[in-house]
């Protein structure tokens, strides 16, 4: 995975503390991006076929190959836009509500 | 260029010393889209890069609103960027106008005051950049070709200076100074070269240290920035001042930081003023102090930051002030008038101010209009203190008023 780890935040005490302007290090994450997610895909495994079809057009990069050559997801940034279940070929990925996921 | 007398001494318009400034300054991109009266400045810019003089590229773009916009792109990762513009041209850069100070971009670029539609008008006022006051640009207003040349290499010592790291706006009367004619010393290479540093930007672009630029915040972080930028524009008011006085050091000229003042010491009328007037006022005070009138004459070179202690040093023990306006804020009074009372509110002393709007759309004043404004400024004081007198007042309005 390339993606960059979530740092802790440490809040600004004085003015000095905020950068000269709205620039900043490259991925300096400090929250997870995935707060408005509804739906969330889940991938059968014994169905996936590991064409990685979802991981190239994954619109966030949120799908990452694993070393089964099957796929998994980062739920800590699929935003949960169905592309990937939508594009399947096979059926393996379900969308399925956030509070009814396991 | 052509018209050169001597080798530093040359014969050129305004326009065209704000090239030569700007040539001096080796800044790395130019983008511009040409407009009434700033026109000559561009296409002098562009005929040194052509000329191999000048190495900068030239960007062409279809408006100003691109204009800015290249100039962002290029400011943003360290490249020094000048544009030039004036009137409807500098209100369609407006929303990229905010985006460069929110940025801390230190573009550089001169306005051609002009008068803005409707009624469509190419003359001379100042609604053009006032308008634009909020905008978080440093604004400097010259007096004559050799001041625009001058403020044209300090303007980018003070904008990168890492203190300040805002964008500047040097403004020049459109006509008056665009397009009359001075003798205009310029200073050498080597020396501006000396004075002018490289800009080190905080934000290179870079492999080994990649930045990401221009992010949103959250109301929990906006106003901070904000802050920021407004701090750093006071701040810039030292560094006007040591990098004019740097400047009178290596060149013999210096303009007085952020205001000029002319026979304010025992002054009892001051007149305070913003650009070219200024040199017609100058006359004006000559004549009055000739007649054993007591008058003075500020002149605001920067109206933001706003000299505001400079101001009650300069103008607190006079009987009477007036400001001179080329532009109205419709519904209250101009805008410079507005800013000047509120630094005198300061003081413990309550001034005679009158507001005087004059050269609206390229209207003319002349040395007689100015020294009528001292004497109303003196009525005010030995009448006023009777009967109430006009706050804001119209000089060589061509019609009979009501009120």
């Amino acid at each position: 995975m390339l993606k960059p780890e979530i740092k802790n935040y440490v809040t600004p005490k004085h003015i000095r503390d905020y950068p000269t302007g709205p620039s900043f290090e490259a991925g300096h994450l400090v929250s997870i991006n995935a707060g408005w997610r509804t739906f969330k895909p889940v991938v059968d495994i014994n169905v996936c076929t590991g064409c990685y079809q979802c991981y190239l057009l994954c619109s966030d990069g949120a799908i990452s190959k694993t070393d089964n050559k099957k796929i998994e997801f980062d739920y800590s940034f699929c935003k949960g836009c169905g592309v990937c279940a939508h594009e399947c070929s096979f059926n393996a990925i379900s969308m399925v509500k956030e509070e009814l996921a396991k | 260029m052509k018209t050169q007398m001597s080798k530093q001494k040359v014969f050129i318009s305004g326009d065209e010393a704000v090239a030569l400034g700007v040539r001096l300054a080796r800044p790395h991109v130019i983008s511009a889209y040409p407009i009434t009266p700033q026109t000559i400045v561009v296409e002098r810019l562009s005929e040194m890069v052509e000329d191999g003089s000048l190495k900068a590229r030239y960007i062409h773009v279809e408006s100003e609103h691109s204009a800015m916009s290249a100039a962002m792109g290029a400011s943003a990762v360290g490249a020094r960027a000048f544009t030039a513009t004036s009137s409807q041209g500098l209100l369609y850069m407006a929303e990229g106008m905010h985006y460069a100070s929110g940025g801390r971009m230190p573009i550089v670029m001169m306005n051609a005051n002009r008068s803005l539609a409707l009624p469509w008008s190419i003359f001379g006022d100042h609604r053009d950049s006032l308008s634009m006051l909020d905008s978080g640009w440093i604004q400097v207003y010259v007096e004559d070709a050799q001041e625009a040349l001058d403020m044209t290499i300090q303007a980018f010592r003070i904008a990168e200076d890492a203190a300040v790291l805002t964008p500047f706006m040097i403004n020049l009367d459109g006509f008056i100074l665009t397009h009359t004619y001075e003798i205009v010393d310029i200073p050498d290479q080597s020396k501006v070269d000396s004075f002018l540093p490289v800009f080190k930007t905080p934000n290179k672009m870079s492999l080994e240290k990649p930045k990401s630029m221009g992010f949103s915040t959250s109301p929990a972080d906006n106003m901070e920035f904000k802050y920021q930028q407004h701090k750093a524009m006071l701040d810039a008011k030292d560094i006007i001042h040591s990098v004019d006085n740097k400047f009178g050091e290596i060149f013999g000229r210096s303009y007085g930081g952020m205001l000029d003042s002319y026979y304010c010491e025992d002054a009892d009328y001051v007149l305070v003023t913003a650009g070219s007037v200024t040199g017609t006022a100058r006359i004006a005070v000559d004549n009055l102090r000739s007649r054993g009138i007591k008058a003075g004459l500020i002149k605001l070179r920067y109206l933001r930051p706003f000299p505001d202690e400079e101001l009650r040093a300069a103008a607190g023990d006079v009987k009477a002030i007036g400001v001179l306006d080329k532009d109205i804020s419709f519904g209250y009074e101009g805008t410079i008038f507005t800013n000047v009372n509120s630094a005198l509110a300061h003081l413990s002393i309550r001034h005679v101010s009158i507001n005087f709007i004059a050269g609206l759309g390229g209207r003319d004043i002349s040395i007689k209009d100015i020294e009528g404004i001292y004497q109303d400024l003196e009525e005010a004081v030995t009448v006023g203190k009777d009967k109430s007198f006009a706050k804001v007042r119209y000089v060589n309005m061509g019609v009979e008023i009501d009120g």
